[in-house]
């Protein structure tokens, strides 16, 4: 028997006023897999993203995410998903310990979990200085120490490797990355790298998929031609 | 729903209904003691006066109509009742002062708590249509001005009544006379007039949702024939509430 | 919930604490505003009415700068969509950023009030203190609940910091006339006088309704 999906999508769009900007999508993603979401700027994937967070909600399709039916039981999806998008969401005059405390009080996590994250990221020693002080890979190291400090089991990232040196990726792989072990939904602008990883590869042109399957199953200029 | 039916005839009537009140007002109430001719202008002041609180207060049920449900028919409705009341609260006013002016000799009184509450009242609304214009996305529009709707319904109540306790009253409240203390040929022709401005408020509302109506089922028609990836001249910013396709052709 | 907000709470009051911002900048205006009051009615001490309208008002704007970067944490850094993932009741927010605005008006009066009296207020203050604070908390708690909904009404808008004074001070009108009605007496100049707690019953009854309002209507304005 085929266990349940942990995020499943069936003709989902949702628009802008008059514009699209998602229109039919369709996806099952089994639970331990990663989707890479793949298309220009415009596309749609934040908008994706976001919808699979909780904080948009789908205008057309049904979405389910961890089995849950969005937007009507999102409550008791949020505990449970995990966003990194652009922003780090984080409070620039705080430390990144305070900032990471609020945060645990938000989602109801211990304070012992919030000194884990911090040496999990590397980031114990600079944690009580302010945000606003830190270097761009820094707050990336402490966005993703937010994102996951509730342990997701389901993990939406919006190009997660940005601003981060090779050394701070490789350190923050078992907590984002395949190691992790958790179901992930990854936006890229580097196809290579994405496919890589990828157990399925949505591409996104104009809000419409151009193409949904394993990477294995991908017509080569398929992925070229998105970015025409 | 369409908007368009029975219009004629509601017209018909109203125009009726409008002369009528006219003709009465002119030949047949009384002059007042008074104020002689121009305590008049209290048949036109007093009905704007319910009408548009009433136009303000459905403005915010049709706001939570639209909260409740979605469907965005509710929210053109919200808008069209409110911005009607605003310009007979503009009525209200300028019949309020012209009132004053030739009854006290100011253009303006302190001392009238149903014009000094129309006052606040109204500058509360002008901030509506800016409100909605300044959103661009038009859901986010159309549901923070239902929340702004709503709360400002329930405050004109709240505002008259606190405004009412804040003024002290030096002579009798002339300008608002309940129906039950006028003598029977002003009652009747206060009736009258009031059912004309009612008439008048949900010809001009029908009026308008017709009219929004067809251009968004001339846009939604034009959008099928160019095809949906085509892109319209954009529709632009706009502080009125914009039906989507489904919606307009629902009706 | 109120678990939630209080540590949305400690947070906000945390941050304010760091940039020091909004409540020094409340106080300041308040003074400088008694200061412009002294030149523009030329006056050397007010009581009564005037007294109790010039500081009514002065509160007034002044919580209108509060009110303008209520939510400015939340919009420039880190974003409603922290709070907005978590699973807790969003009206959370209302209740604790209604809390901190409180508290803001509260430290704000305790240098504003002072000075008022040493400025421009004729009468002395000592007999009147204790109706005074009662005055002041209630008309801050309806000042804290309309500011919070105006607030988080404008954030979303473009033109977010002129359209808050153009809505709040309507709704804030029956506030004004209790508050301003109730502290009259008090200033009165051949000293304190009774106060007339009708006023209080309506900043009461105004602050139960709009709390309620604001309760209910609240969850719709951050959802997306």
């Amino acid at each position: 028997m085929a266990a349940t999906p942990a995020i499943e999508l069936r003709g989902v769009g949702r628009r802008y006023g008059e514009r699209v900007a998602l229109r039919d999508v369709t996806l099952a993603l089994g639970a331990g897999a990663t989707l890479v979401v793949l298309g220009p700027n415009g596309a749609g994937k934040s908008t994706l993203l976001r919808i699979l967070a909780t904080l948009l909600r789908p205008h057309a399709g049904t979405c389910r995410v961890l089995d849950a039916e969005l937007p009507r039981e999102g409550h008791a999806v949020r505990g449970r998903v995990g966003l990194l998008g652009h922003d780090p969401l984080l409070y620039r005059d705080l430390s990144g310990r305070e900032n990471l405390r609020y945060q645990a009080r938000l989602f109801g996590v211990g304070r012992d979990r919030v000194e884990a994250a911090l040496d999990a990221v590397g980031m114990a020693r600079r944690a009580d200085e302010p945000v606003r002080l830190l270097s761009r890979g820094m707050v990336q190291r402490l966005a993703v120490a937010r994102a996951t400090l509730h342990e997701p089991e389901v993990l939406l990232l919006d190009e997660p490797r940005a601003n981060l040196d090779p050394g701070a990726a490789a350190l923050l792989e078992p907590l984002v990355g395949r190691g992790s072990g958790r179901t992930r939904v990854v936006t890229s602008h580097d196809p290579a790298g994405g496919l890589a990883e990828a157990d399925l590869a949505l591409g996104l042109r104009g809000g419409r998929p151009a193409f949904c399957a394993p990477p294995a199953e991908l017509d080569p200029d398929a992925v070229a031609a998105l970015y025409r | 729903m369409t908007y368009g039916k029975g219009l004629r005839g509601l017209s018909l009537a109203t125009v009726a209904i409008l002369t009528a009140a006219f003709a009465l007002v002119f030949f047949y109430a009384p002059n007042d003691a008074d104020q002689g001719f121009v305590q008049k202008i209290f048949y036109v002041h007093v009905p704007m006066g319910i009408v548009a609180l009433c136009g303000f207060v459905a403005g915010g049920i049709f706001a939570i109509q639209y909260l409740r449900t979605g469907d965005r028919r509710h929210d053109l409705r919200s808008y069209v009742a409110i911005h009607l009341s605003l310009v007979l609260a503009v009525g209200v006013l300028v019949t309020g002062s012209i009132w004053a002016r030739a009854s006290w000799g100011h253009w303006w009184v302190w001392d009238e708590p149903v014009l000094v509450s129309f006052l606040v009242v109204f500058l509360l609304y002008a901030c509506y249509q800016p409100l909605r214009f300044s959103i661009e996305d038009p859901e986010k529009q159309a549901r923070y001005a239902s929340v702004f709707a709503i709360v400002a319904g329930a405050f004109v109540p709240m505002n008259f009544v606190a405004v009412r306790l804040a003024e002290q009253f030096t002579h009798p409240r002339v300008l608002g006379t309940t129906g039950g203390s006028l003598p029977g040929s002003m009652r009747l022709t206060f009736l009258v007039a009031l059912v004309g401005m009612v008439l008048l408020f949900v010809t001009l509302w029908k009026y308008e949702m017709a009219a929004k109506n067809a251009s968004f089922q001339l846009r939604a028609l034009r959008r099928r024939l160019t095809g949906e990836d085509e892109d319209l001249v954009p529709a632009g910013r706009s502080a009125a509430p914009r039906l989507t396709q489904s919606a307009a052709a629902a009706d | 919930m109120l678990r939630t907000a209080a540590a949305i709470l400690r947070k906000d009051l945390l941050v304010e604490l760091r940039a020091k911002e909004s409540v020094p900048a409340m106080a300041l205006f308040s003074i400088t505003t008694f200061v412009v009051f002294h030149f523009g009615l030329r006056r050397v001490g007010v009581s009564g009415d005037l007294a109790s309208g010039v500081l009514w008002v002065t509160l007034l704007f002044a919580a209108m700068l509060g009110v303008n970067r209520l939510f400015l944490p939340e919009r420039d850094q880190g974003g409603f969509d922290a709070f907005l993932l978590a699973p807790v009741d969003r009206t959370a927010m209302l209740v604790a950023k209604a809390a901190g605005l409180f508290a803001y008006l509260c430290l704000v009066e305790v240098v504003a009030v002072p000075a008022y009296a040493l400025f421009l207020l004729q009468p002395p203050l000592g007999q009147a203190l204790p109706e005074l604070i009662g005055i002041l908390a209630l008309a801050n708690a309806g000042l804290a609940i309309v500011g919070t909904f105006v607030s988080a009404l404008a954030v979303q808008t473009r033109i977010r910091d002129l359209i808050v004074p153009l809505i709040a001070l309507p709704l804030l009108v029956p506030a004004l006339i209790g508050a301003a009605r109730s502290t009259a007496p008090l200033f009165a100049s051949g000293g304190a006088e009774a106060m007339d707690g009708t006023w209080l019953v309506v900043l009461a009854l105004y602050d139960l309704t709009f709390g309620l309002l604001a309760y209910a209507v609240f969850d719709f304005l951050l959802e997306d």
